[in-house]
């Protein structure tokens, strides 16, 4: 296999790698890391760090899991590994 | 109804339901009492999975903490959801494809090693173990309040319930049980904390309602609202008060985390679903499972602390006047775990941040939950859902510990290493004397608990990401990681965690035993032990690194089986070798 054409496992771990940087984003970037400066924020009642620490990154992490599976399976397809 | 009736009727009748479906679904075989025989469907496994997660810790613990944490609580809430990202991702369609019942199995396999699979079996009992201790506490306090015992009987109560549950079952009679026991628990939690939110602020969804005014017609946000309430009696304000310092609610986070993808209980479901896309699939609804209560417990949290704080002080200055306290306020004193002491002998309840002051000397965190509906007035048949509630969610995590205990030593070590030929009835039988003493031990160590629920519940994700999780990581995103690299990892990240927690916690958690106390002067750069899971973690990682490349890559055919579990093609139903 050349470097142009990516295997299957390349293309499973650079998607990997994607998720994990928006699941890092969201948890430990926005929920930790820079929750005062995103404290000054309002999102309704809520100071938008404090959101995301006990609300935003679980929707997050839903959706990713989701994504993920779904790309998966069409990447599986692709590839003809499914089972 | 009176509330003991009534509560009586929502545990022994949702009790009953758990008991005939198990009863129903009972194990016949071993590949049944371990996996299920591997034919449970996404949906329905995800809400097993959903029951099997969320224990006492999260049930009836965590909502208590975060009241008393505010935004220190997120720990908590980012640290047992984002693990299902790392397990769904790097972890469970790989282990599916392999095919086995067991964890250790996997790594006896991988690391094509006997003594890789017994260090396996050692870190899983010692996780799990530390963990049912945490469930145990859960079970002690809620058998306890609801039977009015001392909360020692109420363990002692709580131990034969589970031992008659667990014993019967095994996976097969358990995965039906738990969809049920979800079914149970997710309706307990939200149905009080919708009647709140919409006492509070007159939104029903408590999601919603955390982030809404005050229903009193002030236009205050009710957060707003409880930071300044709290802030008065010189409490830290809710939103946000930190846990320790940054680090540690960093490292805290991610020890949750990687320890939830290391949690053999949890990985083990992923061996009975029919397909590796089940599996994927599996872990984005059992999230989902997971979420509606998790997304829910932020608001319980703070519209409990927030009712508390509004009877013991209506207003400020006006103080609760003991003699007329509140039923729930004597129930709760009954159990020792609610303790009042009038300091300056006025008669009425000052609660206040200052020690001296403070007469509300006790409020055991693990309460909250429970008495939450009684103090925000709801009917009696509410607190009674809450009970049954909080049964469930124990009994099944509790039933799903012990089996991932029982089937390690009696699948992986008995029958794996020790005597091969043993037959199918006898390592049944052995599992269950296994859970048995399991429990005993569990119980004796939950008389004195190393802490709350979800604190000592956070300790044995420490130990499991510590141990299990990298071995599985490199196992799979490494092919030349070698038999000894993984040991000499394993050994080194759980010894090194264990030292940690066991010299701030006693050895093996008995009373007295710290030989350093539990100090925050003492910790290493103020990460708490409950947090040195992911330390742990690193050192692992980087002993194995060091130890391959000195003693060089697994051999081309262990290569070969990795690239064979990296792509779903060809995966067959768990099967026995």
């Amino acid at each position: 296999m050349t470097t142009d054409t990516p295997t299957y496992w390349q293309r499973n771990l650079r998607l990997i790698a994607k998720c994990l940087i928006i699941w890092f984003i969201v948890s430990y970037g926005f929920g930790l890391i820079l929750v005062e400066p995103l404290n000054t924020i309002q999102l309704g009642g809520y100071k938008l760090g404090f959101w995301f620490a006990q609300q935003g990154s679980i929707y997050v992490f839903i959706a990713l899991v989701f994504y993920y599976a779904r790309a998966m399976n069409k990447l599986d397809e692709e590839f003809g590994v499914q089972e | 109804m009176d509330l003991k009736t009534l509560t009586y009727i929502a545990v022994f009748g949702s009790f009953g339901l758990y008991f005939a479906i198990a009863w129903w679904a009972r194990a016949g075989s071993t590949s049944e009492f371990y996996a299920a025989g591997g034919g449970v469907g996404p949906l329905a496994n995800g809400m097993a999975i959903g029951a099997d997660w969320m224990s006492a810790a999260s049930f009836i613990s965590m909502a208590g903490l975060i009241a008393f944490l505010g935004y220190g609580g997120s720990v908590f809430l980012m640290g047992w959801t984002g693990g299902y990202v790392l397990l769904a991702m790097c972890l469970a369609p790989y282990l599916r494809k392999h095919g086995k019942f067991t964890v250790p199995e996997f790594i006896g396999d991988r690391y094509y090693s006997k003594t890789a699979r017994i260090v396996a079996v050692a870190c899983l009992i010692i996780a799990s173990l530390t963990y049912v201790i945490g469930q145990m506490k859960g079970v002690g306090v809620a058998f306890s309040r609801f039977l009015e015992v001392d909360y020692g009987l109420g363990l002692g109560i709580g131990m034969c319930v589970v031992w008659v549950y667990a014993v019967l079952g095994g996976m097969k009679g358990i995965t039906y049980t738990q969809i049920a026991q979800y079914v149970v628990l997710i309706f307990a939690y939200t149905v009080p904390a919708v009647f709140i939110s919409l006492h509070l602020t007159g939104n029903p969804i408590p999601q919603l309602g955390l982030g809404s005014t005050m229903a009193d017609g002030s236009g205050v946000y009710l957060l707003d609202k409880l930071d300044l309430v709290v802030t008065d009696l010189g409490f830290k304000e809710y939103t946000t008060s930190k846990l320790g310092s940054g680090i540690n609610m960093f490292a805290y986070t991610l020890s949750l985390m990687v320890g939830t993808a290391g949690l053999p209980h949890v990985i083990m479901r992923f061996f009975t679903v029919p397909s590796v896309k089940a599996a994927r699939a599996s872990a984005g609804y059992a999230l989902v499972f997971i979420a509606l209560l998790y997304t829910v417990a932020p608001a319980v949290g703070a519209m409990a602390r927030l009712n508390l704080m509004n009877t013991i002080e209506p207003s400020p200055g006006q103080h609760l006047v003991y003699e007329e306290r509140p039923q729930w306020f004597k129930d709760w004193e009954n159990t020792g775990l609610l303790k009042f002491e009038d300091k300056n002998g006025d008669g009425k309840i000052q609660y206040t941040a200052d020690e001296e002051k403070n007469e509300m000397v006790k409020i055991d965190r693990d309460i909250m939950v429970l008495a939450n509906p009684a103090i925000a007035n709801l009917p009696n048949w509410v607190i009674a859902l809450v009970a049954a509630g909080g049964l469930a969610a124990a009994l099944s995590t509790a039933a799903g510990l012990l089996l991932a205990i029982s089937s390690s030593i009696s699948h992986d070590l008995m029958k794996g290493v020790l005597t091969p030929n043993l037959s199918e009835k006898n390592e049944l039988l052995s599992s269950r004397i296994i859970m048995t003493i399991a429990i005993l031990v569990a119980g004796y160590l939950g008389l004195n608990p190393p802490g709350f629920a979800a604190g000592t519940v956070a300790l044995a994700f420490g130990l499991a990401a510590s141990s299990i999780f990298p071995a599985l990581m490199m196992g799979i995103f490494s092919k030349r990681i070698s038999g000894t690299a993984a040991i000499a990892g394993m050994c080194a990240g759980i010894g090194i965690t264990m030292l940690y927690v066991f010299q701030h916690k006693g050895i093996m958690f008995i009373p007295g035993t710290a030989f350093l106390g539990d100090l925050e002067a003492n910790w290493f750069f103020g990460i708490s032990p409950n947090a040195f899971g992911i330390v742990g973690a690193i050192i692992n990682f980087s002993v194995a690194f060091i130890v391959c490349k000195i003693t060089g890559p697994a051999p081309a055919e262990i290569q070969q089986l990795v690239e064979n579990f990296r792509t779903p093609a060809g995966a067959g139903a768990a099967h026995n070798h």
